[in-house]
C-alpha cells in the first residue's frame, strides 16, 4: 500500500485546498459593494475579491473570491476570505502576506507570491468600494517609487523579488534586472532589499 | 473505486520490473570489487561484463562502445563536455567549437550548454514546429565546418514527440559533426538501434525502463576519440572513474532483457489506451488543446492543457483520488516560468501553466484510464468554479 509523505504545506493550507471557503459561485458580482481583481493568466497567478460592506459601520460583512492558481495560492485566497469578515475597511487594507502566510502555518518560500495576489485583490475591492460609494477621498493607491530608472524597476518589485526568494543583490539583479545598466541605484535598492527582507521574514 | 491507484507518470520514472527485483536481491550477495583479481572480484567482474554484453546487445551496440555511468543526466554531461577539450586526444574542439542543440532538450543539456557558452564553446538552439519537430532546414543552415556536435533528442520527455534521428544524423556527418541522441525517454518504448540510426553517441537510463535508479549507459561508438568527466580510475576502460555499481548494472541488463521480450506487444496496447484516454477527455471537457504530435509520438504519452486551471492545482486534485500525473506549470517546478518545450512549440503561457503530462507504462489498464476519465473532467469542473478565468473581466487564453 502507497504511504504518501508529507505534503510541501502546512496542514492548515491543504485543508483550504482540499475544502476551500467562501468561492464566489458563478460569474455575477452585483450583489457586492466592491470588487478587485489582480495578476494575470500568462503569469500563472490571478486572483478576483470581493466584498459586502455594512455602509453605517464601515465593517466587511461578506468577502467571496475567485483564483487562478495553484495550491497555495487557492488556499491563501481562501483563509484571506476568513480572516476579513467583521474586519473594518481600514484593518482589512493593512493585511500583509506575511499574516495570510501565518495563517496558512506558513508557505514555502518559492510560494509567499502567491499570497501576495490575495492581499492586493482585497484592496483593490476596498478601493473600489470606496469610488462607488463617494468616497474618493479613502482611496488609497499604493505609493510607488521607481528605484532603477534604467530598468524601470520599482520598490514594490524589490518586494516582490524578495517574498520570490531573492536575498542578495546578485539574486535581486538574476529576478528583476535591477541596476544591470548604470548601476547608480544599488544603494538605494539595497536598503529597500534589507528593509523588505526584515519586514517579511525577520532577517 | 475509491482506493484505486493509478500511475500516469512513468516519463518521471517507472515502478521495478519484478525480474529486476528477483534479479538484483539476488545479486545484493555479489559484493566484490570488479578491479579486484581474486574470486570475488572475479565473479563481480564476470556479472558486469555479462550485463555489458546484454546492454549492447538492447541498443545493437558492441560491448566495448558500452560506458555504464550514474545517469542519463552523466551521461549527457559528459557528451557535451567532450567539447571544451582542445586537445587534439579529444574530441577536435579546438577546431570545431560550436554545438547545436534543440530548445526541447532536457536541462541536463540545456544547463550544460549553457555552462559550455560561458567558456567559449559556441551554442546553437534549433528551433521546433508547434508539434515540437526539429526544424531541419534550420538544422542545414546552421551546418558548417565550425560545427563539431549536434545533439537532439529522440523523444521528448514532456510532449512525446519523436525525431528523425535517422535523417539528422546523416545530414550531421555530411557535414563532418558528431551526432549525439539523448534517447533517455525513447529506448524500451520504440526501437533503438545505434547502427541503424547512424549516430555517434547515445545515452539511456535504467530507471525509465523499469531498472534501477541512479545507472545509466552512454553509446560511444567504436574508435571515436573521448575525454571521461569523471577521472582517476581505469573502469570502463579509464572512461569514468569510480568503482562500478555492480548491483545497477545487474538491473539495468535485465530491465533491458526484458524490454526486448516485452516491447513488441506493448506498444499497440498502449496506443490504444492513449487514443481512449484523448478520446475521453475531448468528449467529456470543453476547452482543452492536445499539445505534441498527433502520430510521430510515443504511444504512452499525452500533454493536455485545460485553459483557465493551473497545472499544480489540478495534479494535488487528482493525488488526493489516488491518480499521479505531472504538470507544465511553473508552480510545480519551483521556478516562476512555465515548461520550456511548451514554451518552445509556441503554446501560450497560460496554457503551458495548465499543461498535464499522463504517461503510461507496461503496468497501465484499460481500467485506470476509465478511473481517470470519471474524476478528471469533475475536477477541471471544480476548479474552474472557482477560477478568475471564467468570470467576467478575467483574461482568456489566446486561442492558437
Amino acid at each position: 500500500m502507497l504511504q504518501g509523505g508529507e505534503w510541501a504545506y502546512s496542514d492548515t493550507l491543504k485543508e483550504h485546498f482540499m475544502n476551500p471557503k467562501n468561492i464566489l459561485q458563478g460569474e455575477n458580482t452585483d450583489d457586492f459593494d466592491g470588487v478587485g481583481m489582480e495578476g494575470n493568466l500568462q503569469c500563472g497567478d490571478q486572483m478576483m475579491v470581493v466584498i459586502k460592506v455594512d455602509k453605517e459601520k464601515d465593517v466587511i460583512t461578506d468577502c467571496q473570491w475567485k483564483t487562478y492558481g495553484c495550491a497555495s495560492a487557492i488556499a491563501s485566497t481562501s483563509v484571506l476570505s476568513e480572516m476579513v469578515k467583521g474586519k473594518t475597511l481600514d484593518q482589512a487594507f493593512h493585511i500583509s502576506p506575511k499574516e495570510v502566510a501565518q495563517e496558512l502555518g506558513g508557505l514555502p518560500d518559492h510560494k509567499i507570491h502567491c499570497s501576495v495576489l490575495g492581499d492586493k485583490a482585497l484592496r483593490a475591492a476596498i478601493n473600489n468600494y470606496y469610488t462607488r460609494n463617494g468616497k474618493e477621498d479613502k482611496v488609497k493607491q499604493d505609493q510607488v517609487k521607481v528605484v532603477c530608472q534604467c530598468m524601470n524597476i520599482t520598490d514594490h518589485d524589490i518586494e516582490d523579488a524578495v517574498l520570490e526568494g531573492a536575498r542578495t543583490w546578485f539574486e535581486l539583479q538574476e529576478r528583476t534586472k535591477i541596476g544591470t545598466v548604470c548601476g547608480q541605484c544599488e544603494d538605494e535598492a539595497g536598503v529597500l532589499l534589507e528593509k523588505f527582507k526584515h519586514i517579511h521574514f525577520g532577517l | 473505486m475509491a482506493d484505486m491507484k493509478v500511475y500516469f507518470d512513468h516519463n518521471a520514472t517507472t515502478p521495478l520490473h519484478p525480474e529486476v527485483k528477483k534479479e538484483m536481491i539476488a545479486g545484493m550477495e555479489m559484493f566484490g570489487n570488479p578491479s579486484s583479481m581474486h574470486a570475488y572480484g572475479r565473479e563481480a567482474r564476470a556479472n558486469v561484463e555479462d550485463a555489458r554484453q546484454k546492454v549492447a546487445d538492447f541498443i545493437g551496440a558492441r560491448e566495448n562502445e558500452i560506458i555504464f555511468v550514474g545517469s542519463g543526466s552523466e551521461a549527457n554531461n559528459t557528451v557535451l563536455s567532450l567539447f571544451v577539450c582542445s586537445s587534439s586526444q579529444c574530441i577536435p574542439g579546438s577546431r570545431r567549437g560550436t554545438i547545436i542543440t534543440t530548445k526541447i532538450e532536457h536541462p541536463c543539456v540545456l544547463e550544460t550548454s549553457e555552462c559550455l557558452a560561458h567558456r567559449g564553446v559556441r551554442v546553437k538552439y534549433l528551433n521546433v514546429d508547434r508539434y515540437g519537430k526539429v526544424d531541419l532546414d534550420q538544422l542545414y543552415g546552421m551546418l558548417g565546418d565550425d560545427v563539431g556536435l549536434v545533439s537532439v533528442m529522440m523523444a521528448n520527455n514532456e510532449i512525446g514527440t519523436l525525431q528523425d534521428i535517422e535523417a539528422i544524423s546523416k545530414m550531421v556527418h555530411e557535414s563532418g559533426a558528431f551526432m549525439h541522441t539523448d534517447a533517455v525517454q525513447a529506448v524500451g518504448k520504440v526501437p533503438v538501434d545505434v547502427t541503424k540510426l547512424g549516430v555517434d553517441f547515445l545515452t539511456i537510463s535504467a530507471h525509465k525502463i523499469y531498472g534501477p535508479k541512479g545507472v545509466g549507459a552512454l553509446f560511444v561508438k567504436q574508435g571515436l576519440p573521448y575525454c571521461p568527466l569523471i577521472r582517476g580510475g581505469h573502469q570502463e576502460r579509464g572512461r569514468r572513474a569510480g568503482t562500478e555499481n555492480t548491483l545497477g548494472i545487474l538491473g539495468m541488463a535485465k530491465a533491458a532483457e526484458m524490454r526486448v521480450a516485452e516491447m513488441p506487444e506493448e506498444e499497440e496496447r498502449l496506443l490504444l489506451l492513449k487514443q481512449r484516454l484523448q478520446r475521453g477527455i475531448e468528449e467529456s471537457i470543453a476547452d482543452i488543446y492536445i499539445n505534441g504530435h498527433p502520430t510521430d509520438s510515443l504511444a504512452s504519452t499525452l500533454n493536455v492543457s485545460f485553459t483557465g486551471v493551473e497545472g499544480e492545482a489540478i495534479l494535488l486534485y487528482l493525488d488526493l483520488e489516488g491518480i499521479a500525473v505531472s504538470t507544465g506549470s511553473a508552480c510545480a517546478s519551483g521556478s516562476l516560468d512555465p515548461s520550456h518545450v511548451l514554451l518552445a512549440t509556441g503554446v501560450d503561457a497560460e496554457l503551458a501553466h495548465g499543461s498535464i503530462r499522463f504517461s503510461m507504462g507496461r503496468g497501465s489498464s484499460m481500467q485506470e484510464v476509465e478511473y481517470l476519465l470519471e474524476v478528471l473532467p469533475r475536477t477541471i469542473q471544480r476548479i474552474r468554479n472557482m477560477s478568475t478565468a471564467y468570470v467576467k473581466g478575467g483574461s482568456h487564453a489566446a486561442r492558437r
